[in-house]
Order: C-alpha cells, then structure tokens, then sequence
C-alpha cells in the first residue's frame, strides 16, 4: 500500500498530508512533482491543500492543467482513490472529476477555524471507518469555500447519496450557524457517483494528534487504509 | 524629483531632492573623489537613508545587549539566530512597513509579511510562524475621532488584516499571534510590525558575505520592475504630509505565490553545497543586496544590469538599481557550479540569471550593456556613512495633580457593567474577527494560536526523541500609551510583558527582537524619547537575559508634524523543552484554586519606601490613569505607568517556568491590560462552561484590585491536591502566592471585595461582549 501526494507549485499542506500518513499513521508515502505523469505505482492519491499556481484566475483552475492532473484523471477513471483536500477539492471541480464548483465564503472573507462536519454516508473509501452521523471537529482555511452547484446536480448528490460530510453545529443540527461558508446544503465534502474520487473542504490532515486540538480527522485516512487492505484482500 | 536619465547632472539641488545633505553630499565627493552621476547619487541616497543605515540610530543602538550563551547570531545579518539544542538553530526578527501600509495598506501589509519571511529563508531557515503587531486610529468615532477618520481607519485595518492573512495564507506559514491595539496618534500613521521565525540546522545557517574572487553572482526570482523606488528613502525615511497619497507609486507590490516558490527553490539550492552566500533583495532593492554583500565580505562585485530580468522595457540603471521588485534574491554561486544552481530555480520555473562576478580589491562596478553606469567602494559606501548623534531634550515635565488622574469609585459599587465596557473596548475584546482571517494551523505546529495561551506557541517536529518534542514559544508587546508618558519604564514593560507571556506559556524566555517605532529624530523630544527607550530595553534585557538580536528602527512615524507615541515593539522568543507541557490560559476543572502569584511578594509598591496613606492612594490614582480601564470609563489617559520591578519580573519568570515542567499547574494567564478581573473572565472563555469565584479583602479600591496593570504578576489555577507542591514552588521563588477562588461549573464569574459583590454577571453575558464587539464595530455599519 502507497500513498501519494501531489505537489503543485504553492502548495503547501503537501507536509501536514505526509506527516499524517507517514509519521502519524505509518504508512509508506511519497511526494508526486506536477510535471511528472508517473504516479508511482501508487494506491491512493491525495490532492493538498495550498494555493497551486498562486490560485490566479480561479482556485484550481490552473493546476487541472498540470501535467500530473492527466494521469491522476486516468488513475481516477480507472477506479483509483484520489482524496482532494480543500485546495485539493477545488481542482478536483474544476478538472470535473467532481460535480460543481466553489465560490468565495460568503462572508467574503478568509477564515481558518475549527468547525463541525457529520458523516453522512459510510459506504466509501473516505468514510468507511466512521460512524454514520458521527461529529467530527476538523479545521478549515479558506477564502472559496463555498460549494455551489444547479439544482440538478444538488439533486443528484443527494439521490446517489455523494454527500460524505456536512458543516454542523457541535451538537449535529443543520443549523445555519454550523455553516461557515454559505455552501449549499451544508455540503463540506462530496464523492463522485462511483465512489473512488472525494474532496472535503475541512482539513483532516490538521486534525491528526490530540496536541493539535483534535485527532477527528485520523478517521478520513484510516478508513481509506482500511479501503486499500480490503482491496487487496479480495484481489489476493 | 529627478528622473533617472543618466546624463543628468548632478547638482546639490538634486542631492537635496534625494534627501542628502550638503554634509553628506560633501563626503560622497570625498569617497568618489568626484561628483556622483545620477545612478551614483540614487545609490548614496538610498544606502544612506535612515532606513538602511540607521545613522540617527547607531549611537544608541550600541547600548542594547546582544551577546548571550545562546546568541549565534546577532544583529547585523538578515536576522538573529539563537540555538535551541540538538543542532537546531531559531531565526528571528521583528520589522516595520509602517508608512507603506498607511499608503496602501493590503500591499503595505503583505510585502511587510514577505519582507520578514525573506530574511528568514535568506538565513538557510524555513518559516515556521509569523506575528504581528498592529496599531491603528480609533475604530469608533469619539471625542477625539470624526466619524470620518474612525471610518478610515476601519478601512486601513480592513486591508492590513486582509494583506497580513493573504501573504501568510498563501505562503504557507501560520500567523499564530501578536496584537491589535488603538490610540488616537496612530490614526494617520499605522504601525504594522511583522515578526516571523524559522528554523534550521545549525550548520546550515547561511549569511550574506561574498566570497570567492571570480564566483559567480546570480539573480534569482521575480522581474524587476518600476515599482517600489525610493520605497526606503522617501517613504520610510520620511515624514507624511497631505500629499502621501500620491506616495502609491513608491509602495511594492507583493506576490505570495512567488515567494514561496523562491523558498522552496532557495533552500533547495543551498542544500546542493554550491551556494556561497545569499542575500535578499528588500530596502533598496539590487542596491543594498550588492553593496552589503561586497562590503561583508570584503570584496568588490561587478555585475551587468542588461542581464537583470526586466518586467518593462526602457529602464535605466538608476531605476533598475533603486527598484523595490518584491520575491528577488541575490546569491553568490562556486565557480564551475553555476549549473547546478541554476537548475534549480528552473525546476521551480523563477528566473535565475548570472549577472557579474565576485571580484577583487573592493569596488562595486554597475554596468550597463558593458558601459559603466556606477563605480563605488562598496566597504565606505555601505560602513563609512554617515553617523548622527542628534540632539536630545527631555521634554517639560507634566504639571499634573490630582484633578487630572482617574477618580476611584466609592466603596461597595457594583463594576459589573463598567466591566463589561472595557471587556467591549477595542483593545480588550476578542481579535478572533481578525485572527480567523490568518491561517493559523497550516503546517500542523501550532499547539497554542491568537489567545489560548500568553504566548504562540510551535512545535518542532524536527527536534521529536522518543515521542516528545521541543517547542518555542513567542510573544510581542508594546504599550504606547505608556511609552508616551515614560518612555524607558514604558519599554521596561514592553520587554518585562514578552518575557512574562513567554513564561506563562510554560516556555524559557531567551533572546529578543525589537521593532523601534518612533516620530522624526530631527526633534529632540523624540530622539530623547528613543534614547530613554533604548535604556529601558537594555536594562530590561539583561535582567531577564534575553539578549537582543536583530530587528529594526522606524522613525519618521509622523503625520503633518505631530508624532505617534514612542512604540517600542519586543518580540521574545523561548524554549519549552517538553512541548506537552505548555500552558494555556484557559480553566479546566471546577474546584481548581486559583492562585495569584505576584513577583513583589511585599505586595504594592515593592520600589518604593514606605508612605502614607495618602501618599499611596495618590501613587496608585496616579498610576491607574494610564490603564485600559481609565481610558475606557472616563476617557483619562495620563499619569505614570506602574513602577517596575525587573527582580520581581524575574522571580515570577523562573517560577512559571519550574511550575510548567513539574505540569503542576492547570493554566496560567498573566495580568496586563484591563487586569486582574480581565484575566479572569478570558480563563474563563477559554473553557467551555466554567466560571470562577473570588474573594479580596484589600484596603484599596475595587477597581485598583480589579483593573490595575502593575506587571510581575499572573493567575495560575490549581488542583486541590497539587496546592500545596505550587505554593512550596512559589516560596522557593520569593513569589507571593494568593489564594484569591475557585473555578466553578455555575457559569459565573463573580469577584467579591470585602464581602459585597464587584462583579457579578453570567458567562454567557461578558462572553457575548467580549467575544463579538470588535466584529459589531467593524462590520454592522
């Protein structure tokens, strides 16, 4: 089992992802450059977080240009599990491996706190080791968060049941007041109809030790892990 | 002014233009042994500037102590360097944009950040964390504040926030704390001061010093373009007046995304073995980095501005040498290795040119398409300058008495919605509407961010053995207001208060950094001001032995001719051996005692002999005029700062720091602004659900017990069954230890004095006031 993580220029929670999975976790990781379109026989890619290509026209909108944004199509395509994590999340929109696309936080500006996000679906790669309904207290840190899509797309989500977390307060209402962004539907992270490709808004990697305020973000890798070893257990 | 064509002739009138002095124009000759050409003058005006070569400021700065056990570097490269054991190495430093920012405040904000964070990779050291110490005009219009200028300074704020947070944000490094405060004085004239730290291995410090006759010199980073000239000269080396807006063209424009390519490819390059030196180009653009490198090292340096990656076309090398073009470095390379170099910053996608050589016998040598454009002695250019020990007069001492000091409330008032206003005021109420703008967990270090504890706090991942890791700890303080009225015992505090909040975070403070914000040095009040404040801070230093190690001086901080308070910034750095055992302020277990640990333990007045009564009342209203309280209630801003007591100061910071390792306390938060019954009521906030109780009995008035500043002192809370080990602690430290409560689970906090109730109010009620009223002020309008 290995994990990769891309490394667009300005990206920079490429660490925080590698720390979690390697020193954290113990599991074998290695970094992909942008301009390579070998993924290193790897299992699972994660997309990080960051500003890639200093975010100019759009978030996202230039790295799903970057050569290893090709390969990382045909990995998904292919069925291969690819995590975007906020920045991520976005180039995952904007390559339209994911439905919809990310507007700027409704307050108009960048926030970086801890927020509440529920498991909703347990039946994927990325979630398959939590509780359904189980709160997690992850950090976000962005400025376009906003998850935004037409009403038939929002529907689709919610029929294939694509909708993996949602903002909520810490007792698990839909309050608005557990929404830090304006997104629809308090989406906070979504999978593709097959199940293989997710992004999230929050950052699980920064969520990975009790001394950094919570370990609830473990659960995202653990159940990816758990995804691998059970694929490779049925191929075996 | 003059523009730079070449064939300008240089005449005093233009040396003038440039801010020169006849004096200085005079030694210019004599280096050059000629006049100047324009590209000459530019050169001159801008190395000598009060920026770049602290003429007015070097007499003084020799008093400050910078030696220490620790101390591998001190002022005088890009930043200072303490060791922090197991190899590694801390860079820090403090410095200022403050006129850009008033200018143009989301650009002056973020190039001030990337300013910072350059000298810090500049040194071979990758960023960890940036603070910021902020001061802007009133917010809401008063007395003293047209509802236009309050107006304007939320729009000032609004873009400093915005820059600071964007340039972090996307650089990648956590802006983990530093202060918000607001004075009237700062109304034209904001102070934006960015601190940042990085770490390294010891071995892998660089330092800006050419070396190496014939080893190549290479440009590496961003074009250069038009923006930013004469950004040190005229901008921060001078005062405003109503023209500054027109000043815009002078303010750089900042590229985060560059910037952190240019720190990955920049420690990425040195780690090939083929980088010799390295120095950024910021104040003074490819000037300084040139001339300061040559003279460092002794050598001379000849490059070609033809080869300099251009943004516009038609630059001369008077602009091409005075530009300010943000993410540049410039290196010097081993000869035959050039390549592998220049790979690097390929692979990164940034420019990376040879533009000259290192060469012998000490001349710089600027040419042009090969014709020379400038040829200075880089050692007398950059070290012989000029040096100015400019006037000082003590200014008329203020004729106050007791009508102009705040007026305690009669026995047995009920404070609580007194309370409540200071808890509103700008400068005690949460800065989380700001501080959630900055990204503060990115690279996965911060164990303490904006308000959890006294000081940021970030672990080193890098120093982990067996599972436990180092962490440094850092705080900024300054207090204008009493800076104002006492410039040395203001900067005492300033010192006393960082090293305070480092050790409530359990840390061991042990080197400094100070930003020196200050008016015009061409008045004798202020140069005064800032020689009283250079003696405070070196005797404050000492006594807490936190040696100072770099930073920086802004003078000039003056709108139409009235001058900011004096505002010395201390930024102080310190080590916690065991990162899980840092303290935090807030409560965490009801039927903890909470204990107030005061480092005069002979209570008030431990300086001074003993009085009267009369006499002690006067000392305290006198005193409690310059509190956050006085100035919130009654609007009274006079008087003396509190006595300092550096020995008690220090007492009070080895106990903290014994109490953290023996993980015998449960939180700790110093008493500062808006005292005792503030620090109460922010442990409480701190804590989900929990309250707190407590008693006095004092003879003095409540609100002196409540709101007074005096430092030396902090609350720490404690379980029953570790009270007695903390007070032996506090004992073996000559440190007063009070009993003064208890944290509660009822949601309260209640103070009372002498059996009747001074402050009595659900959490609930004071969070809500606290929490959100800077948010209210700035955004429902």
């Amino acid at each position: 089992m290995k994990f990769g993580v891309v490394v667009f220029p300005g990206s920079n929670c490429d660490h925080d992802a590698f720390y979690a999975l390697g020193t954290i976790l113990h599991k074998p990781v290695e970094f992909i450059w942008h301009q390579s379109q070998d993924l290193a026989n790897c299992d699972a890619i994660i997309l990080p977080g960051g500003f890639s290509y200093g975010d100019y026209l759009r978030t996202g909108a230039i790295a799903r240009f970057s050569p290893v944004m090709k390969s990382v199509e045909k990995f998904a395509n292919s069925g291969g599990m690819v995590l975007g994590i906020c920045n991520g999340f976005q180039t995952l929109c904007e390559a339209g491996l994911l439905p919809g696309a990310m507007m700027r936080n409704s307050g108009l500006r960048f926030i970086c706190r801890h927020v509440h996000i529920r498991v909703e679906q347990t039946d994927t790669p990325f979630t398959c080791a939590a509780r359904r309904d189980q709160i997690l207290k992850v950090p976000i840190a962005h400025s376009d968060g906003c998850y935004t899509a037409d009403e038939s797309d929002i529907a689709d989500l919610e029929k294939n049941k694509q909708i993996l977390f949602r903002y909520t307060t810490p007792d698990g209402s839909d309050d608005v007041a557990g929404n830090p962004n304006g997104s629809m539907h308090n989406i906070a992270g979504i999978c593709n109809r097959e199940r293989n490709v997710a992004g999230l808004m929050p950052h699980p990697e920064r969520a990975v030790e009790s001394a950094l305020d919570s370990a609830d973000g473990l659960v995202v890798f653990k159940s990816m892990i758990e995804a691998l070893v059970g694929a490779a257990k049925a191929t075996a | 002014m003059a523009t730079a064509l070449t064939e300008i002739k240089v005449t005093p009138e233009i040396a003038a233009e440039h801010g020169v002095t006849a004096e200085e124009y005079a030694r210019i000759q004599k280096i050059l042994g000629r006049d100047p050409n324009i590209t000459e003058l530019g050169i001159f005006s801008v190395m000598w500037s009060e920026h770049c070569s602290y003429k007015s400021s070097k007499v003084h700065l020799k008093r400050l102590p910078t030696r220490g056990k620790l101390v591998v570097q001190g002022p005088g490269e890009n930043a200072g360097v303490v060791d922090i054991g197991d190899g590694l190495v801390a860079a820090f430093k403090i410095e200022s944009h403050n006129h850009p920012s008033y200018v143009e405040p989301f650009q002056g904000a973020t190039t001030g950040v990337g300013g910072i964070l350059r000298d810090i990779f500049t040194m071979g050291a990758r960023p960890i964390a940036v603070l910021d110490s902020l001061r802007f005009g009133e917010i809401t219009p008063n007395k003293n504040t047209s509802p236009e200028e309050a107006a304007k300074n939320r729009r000032i704020l609004d873009g400093v926030i915005r820059g600071v947070g964007h340039y972090g944000n996307c650089f990648g490094v956590p802006t983990v704390g530093g202060e918000v405060s607001f004075e009237p004085c700062y109304s034209q004239n904001p102070l934006v001061n960015a601190l940042a730290l990085g770490i390294a291995r010891k071995e892998e410090i660089f330092l800006a010093k050419a070396k190496g006759i014939g080893n190549p010199v290479i440009y590496v980073g961003a074009k250069t373009g038009r923006d930013g000239i004469h950004g040190a000269s005229l901008l921060a080396s001078a005062e405003f007046t109503e023209e500054s807006q027109q000043k815009r063209p002078n303010v750089q424009v900042g590229d985060p995304f560059v910037e952190k390519l240019l720190l990955e490819a920049c420690l990425e390059a040195m780690r090939t073995g083929a980088v010799v030196a390295i120095q950024d180009m910021g104040a003074a653009g490819l000037t300084c980095s040139t001339m300061e490198m040559a003279s460092r090292g002794g050598t001379g340096i000849e490059i070609d501005l033809a080869k300099v990656p251009q943004r516009e076309t038609g630059m001369t090398p008077y602009e091409i040498m005075l530009s300010e073009s943000q993410e540049r470095m410039l290196l010097v390379a081993e000869r035959g290795r050039e390549r592998e170099v220049l790979d690097v910053f390929k692979k990164w996608g940034l420019d990376a040119v040879v533009v000259g050589a290192v060469t012998e016998g000490g001349l710089a040598v600027i040419k042009n398409h090969g014709a020379v454009a400038a040829q200075i002695p880089a050692h007398p250019l950059a070290e012989e300058g000029p040096v100015y020990n400019r006037p000082l007069t003590a200014p008329a001492p203020r004729a106050e008495s007791d009508k102009d000091w705040f007026a305690f409330a009669p026995e047995k008032t009920n404070l609580t919605e007194n309370f409540k206003k200071l808890l509103a005021s700008p400068a005690i109420a949460s800065k989380r509407w700001v501080t959630e703008q900055y990204d503060t967990s990115v690279r996965t270090n911060t164990l303490a961010g904006p308000g959890a504890s006294d000081a940021a706090i970030v672990r080193i991942k890098e120093s982990e053995k067996n599972g436990a890791m180092r962490a440094l700890a850092l705080a900024t303080d300054g207090n204008g207001r009493w800076c104002q009225l006492n410039p040395k015992v203001g900067a005492m505090h300033a010192v006393a208060e960082a090293a305070r909040n480092v050790a409530t975070s359990g840390a061991r403070p042990i080197a400094a950094t100070n930003c020196l914000n200050f008016g015009s040095p061409e008045k004798p009040e202020v140069m005064w001001q800032f020689s009283q404040a250079i003696d405070g801070i070196g005797e404050a230093c000492t006594a807490l032995g936190t040696p100072i190690t770099g930073g920086n001086v802004s003078f000039y901080n003056e709108t139409l001719g009235k001058s900011i308070y004096p505002t010395p910034v201390i930024g102080i750095l310190g080590i916690l051996d065991d990162s899980s055992k840092a303290l935090k302020i807030a409560f965490r277990n009801p039927g903890d005692v909470i204990v107030l640990l005061d480092g005069a333990t002979d209570d008030r007045h431990s300086e001074r002999s003993p009085r009267s009564e009369k006499s002690l009342f006067h000392a305290a209203a006198q005193e409690f005029s310059c509190t956050e309280y006085s100035k919130t209630i009654d609007g009274i801003v006079s008087g003396e700062p509190p006595a300092i007591d550096l020995a008690a100061e220090k007492r009070l910071i080895d106990c903290l720091v014994t109490l953290s390792a023996a993980a015998t306390v449960q939180s700790a938060h110093d008493i500062s602004d808006g005292g005792l019954a503030v620090s109460l009521a922010e442990s409480c906030f701190a804590a989900n659900g929990l309250g707190a109780s407590g008693a006095f009995s004092e003879d003095a008035s409540a609100e002196y017990t409540l709101f007074s500043e005096r430092g030396a002192r902090c609350i720490v809370s404690v379980s029953p069954t570790n009270l007695a080990a903390v007070l032996a602690t506090a004992r073996q430290y000559s440190v007063g230890a009070r009993e003064i409560g208890h944290v509660t689970r009822d949601n309260a906090l209640r103070i009372e004095l002498k059996g009747h109730a001074a402050v009595d109010s659900p959490i609930d009620v004071l969070r809500d006031v606290w929490a959100n009223s800077l948010e209210r002020r700035l955004v429902s309008r």
